[in-house]
């Protein structure tokens, strides 16, 4: 009756058997590397931070990642005066909006808006990057299948090349870029990295600070346990 | 009256008696300290089930404070900043990233409202698996049933102050229900909204009751509750009143005093929660979509409806039901009975008290119509949970449909299974 009741208990899961539609690639992991978190910062402040904002952050908080108030003001300081503001931008959101057809939104929270049941947000950027391909057909040129008729165009074509679609779905590198393809491929993970650092800059701070309550809180369970065993021992 | 006093007190209440016996003169310090900790008798074999009381209360502790911090900083407004973004929303992550321990506050206030209803949850379990709602403790159940209604209200209008997509377009789903009520109800819509869709004027007055109204309401629900069990007393997993077999000092034999009996076991059980809190709150704060949703970290954008609209898991048994009536029946439309159903859905817990007519209360010693009926329960809200997270297909529905109607079913066939159950012997005294 027991394993049956147990069994029985399974069954909702049966309703959560579904699939996702896009086959997204795992992203590196970045978070505890700074020169590659400092390379993305570099490529998001030179090819990302003029139609897109991170408004959320502060550009002194780069020294989270080892970076030198002095080497920010001189290296990185692209749309603001003062070192303490956020990563705000020109770019008239109704300007934006007649050039692109929509406003480029804020990227400071996009690694963790995109995350879903396919993959981590950093996944679906990470192949949402890399997947753009000549299309004739609209407006900008380029086409993307993981993010179907985007309004932005292929930022990085330049780096990549210029991929097609093959009719068998497939995306084939046509003209070389500047970069080798697993250069490239390094590169926009170093990029998503910092997205994904960006979205929730303490999370590194907050998983160490885990352990140490963990610690605290598994002593004072043993100290807790001992008390009451001490008060109960006379109850029967 | 002095006279009186010169017998209770040898000080006359007097500074002469320390500083206990002056402010006893004056205010019930002792008796209440005696009458709900120090000489309230809680039988002695409360077993895991018994934790999520005083879990509960931790948490709703643990919301009132971090509440109180993030209200210092976050701004119930609309309106949009230089860069296109609500002030609302970017005054959350101002908070997360501003704030000193701003992060921690926010992430234990939305990881304390899934908590709060799993602890609950859980807490009705208990009653219904020890029938803790069983006279003569009718209003302790219903004080609580209150009180989760309350909380379901709380959770709601809470959901929407952090302005991302989920918010709006989740309070435009639960507001534009209650139009489906007759006559009153576009207007009932109009007045939560205070507008003619989800916008600042809604965004201030959830706020308003989130922060002032509905916590005032759960505080004093709460009172009430306890004020409740402490005068019944507690029941427990075997369902038997202790308070039938006193010793000669009037003290029930199988009790013994709250405090520090069961203080110092609640501690040990609020640092298991707390361990598993923590766990949560620093590894894995979104817990996978579920506490907080991905969707929701893009701002509110009443022109962009998100493709699926999920509610927090909390409420999705309820969604479920709601979604699964598809048929207009009685010449009224489903959308009406969805609501109709969905609110029943809640509230017939409340009634458990009176359709129950089973001899005895502990589930130890009932039959097994009702462990089968109780289990059967427990899968159909579970799965009606996860469908309300997914979005509706034909076949899911049918699925939420056949659990709908077998979670009425167990309400309302109870007064027929309980009474012809084979129920055991309950015992004399409490067995460990």
């Amino acid at each position: 009756m027991k394993k049956l009741l147990i069994a029985l208990l399974f069954v909702p899961l049966l309703a959560l058997a579904a699939g996702a539609d896009v086959r997204l690639d795992k992203a590196p992991d970045r978070a505890r590397d700074l020169p590659a978190l400092q390379n993305g910062a570099k490529v998001f402040v030179n090819y990302c931070l003029n139609c897109h904002s991170a408004s959320y952050y502060r550009y002194n908080r780069l020294t989270d990642i080892g970076l030198t108030e002095q080497q920010i003001k001189d290296n990185l300081l692209f749309t603001a005066d003062k070192v303490g503001e956020p990563m705000t931008i020109a770019l008239r959101r109704a300007d934006a909006k007649a050039w692109f057809g929509v406003a480029p939104p804020d990227l400071t929270l996009i690694a963790r808006a995109r995350t879903s049941g396919a993959g981590s947000g950093a996944d679906w950027l990470y192949t949402y990057l890399r997947s753009y391909y000549r299309d004739d057909s609209r407006p900008t040129g380029w086409n993307n299948p993981v993010f179907p008729n985007v309004g932005m165009p292929h930022v990085l074509w330049e780096l990549q090349g210029e991929q097609v679609m093959g009719a068998d779905h497939k995306l084939t590198l046509a003209k070389p870029g500047l970069m080798k393809p697993a250069d490239f491929d390094a590169m926009v993970a170093d990029l998503v990295g910092f997205l994904t650092y960006i979205g929730e800059p303490m999370a590194n701070f907050r998983k160490v600070l885990g352990v140490v309550v963990l610690i605290f809180l598994s002593i004072l369970f043993i100290v807790s346990y001992a008390l009451k065993r001490e008060y109960w021992k006379d109850i029967h | 009256m002095g006279a009186t006093q010169t017998n209770k007190y040898k000080s006359d209440g007097t500074a002469a008696g320390g500083l206990l016996e002056w402010v006893d003169a004056r205010f019930p310090l002792m008796s209440l300290w005696n009458d709900h900790l120090a000489k309230y008798y809680a039988p002695k074999n409360f077993n895991f089930w018994y934790y999520f009381g005083s879990l509960a209360m931790l948490v709703l502790g643990l919301q009132i404070i971090t509440g109180i911090f993030l209200t210092m900083h976050y701004k119930p407004d609309a309106a949009l900043n230089a860069s296109g973004i609500p002030a609302a929303f970017a005054s959350v992550e101002y908070i997360m990233r501003d704030v000193p321990w701003g992060w921690l506050i926010r992430y234990m206030h939305s990881t304390g409202a899934s908590f709060f209803f799993i602890v609950i949850y859980l807490h009705m379990f208990r009653g219904m698996l020890y029938g803790s709602y069983r006279k003569p403790r009718e209003l302790i159940w219903i004080f609580g049933m209150l009180i989760y209604l309350c909380l379901m209200a709380e959770a709601f209008l809470g959901y929407l102050l952090p302005w991302g997509q989920l918010s709006y377009w989740g309070a435009q789903v639960i507001v534009n229900m209650f139009t489906a009520i007759p006559v009153i109800g576009p207007d009932l819509a109009l007045l939560l909204r205070g507008d003619y869709v989800v916008s600042d004027a809604t965004l201030n007055r959830f706020f308003a009751l989130h922060v002032v109204a509905i916590p005032l309401a759960l505080v004093g629900l709460v009172a009430a509750h306890i004020m409740a069990l402490h005068e019944v007393g507690s029941n427990n997993p075997d369902g038997i009143e202790i308070k039938k077999k006193k010793g000669p000092d009037g003290v029930p034999l199988d009790g013994i005093p709250f405090h520090p009996y069961y203080t110092v076991k609640d501690i040990v059980g609020i640092v298991a929660f707390l361990m598993v809190f923590a766990i949560v709150i620093f590894f894995m704060p979104e817990a996978g979509g579920y506490f907080l949703e991905f969707n929701n970290f893009y701002p509110a954008d009443p022109l962009v409806t998100p493709p699926h609209i999920a509610p927090l898991w909390y409420f999705s048994p309820y969604y479920s039901i709601l979604r699964a009536n598809t048929v207009n029946f009685f010449w009224i439309d489903a959308k009406l009975w969805g609501v109709i159903f969905m609110g029943l859905g809640t509230v017939i817990f409340a009634f458990l008290p009176w359709l129950d007519r089973s001899p005895v209360k502990s589930i130890r010693y009932r039959g097994p119509l009702f462990k089968g009926a109780l289990a059967i329960f427990v899968v159909c809200f579970i799965t009606l949970g996860v469908l309300g997270t997914l979005p509706a297909t034909p076949g899911l529905t049918l699925i939420a449909q056949v659990c709908s109607i077998l979670y009425f079913a167990f309400f309302l066939l109870m007064p027929i299974y309980t009474s012809l159950d084979k129920c055991k012997a309950e015992p004399e005294r409490v067995t460990g």
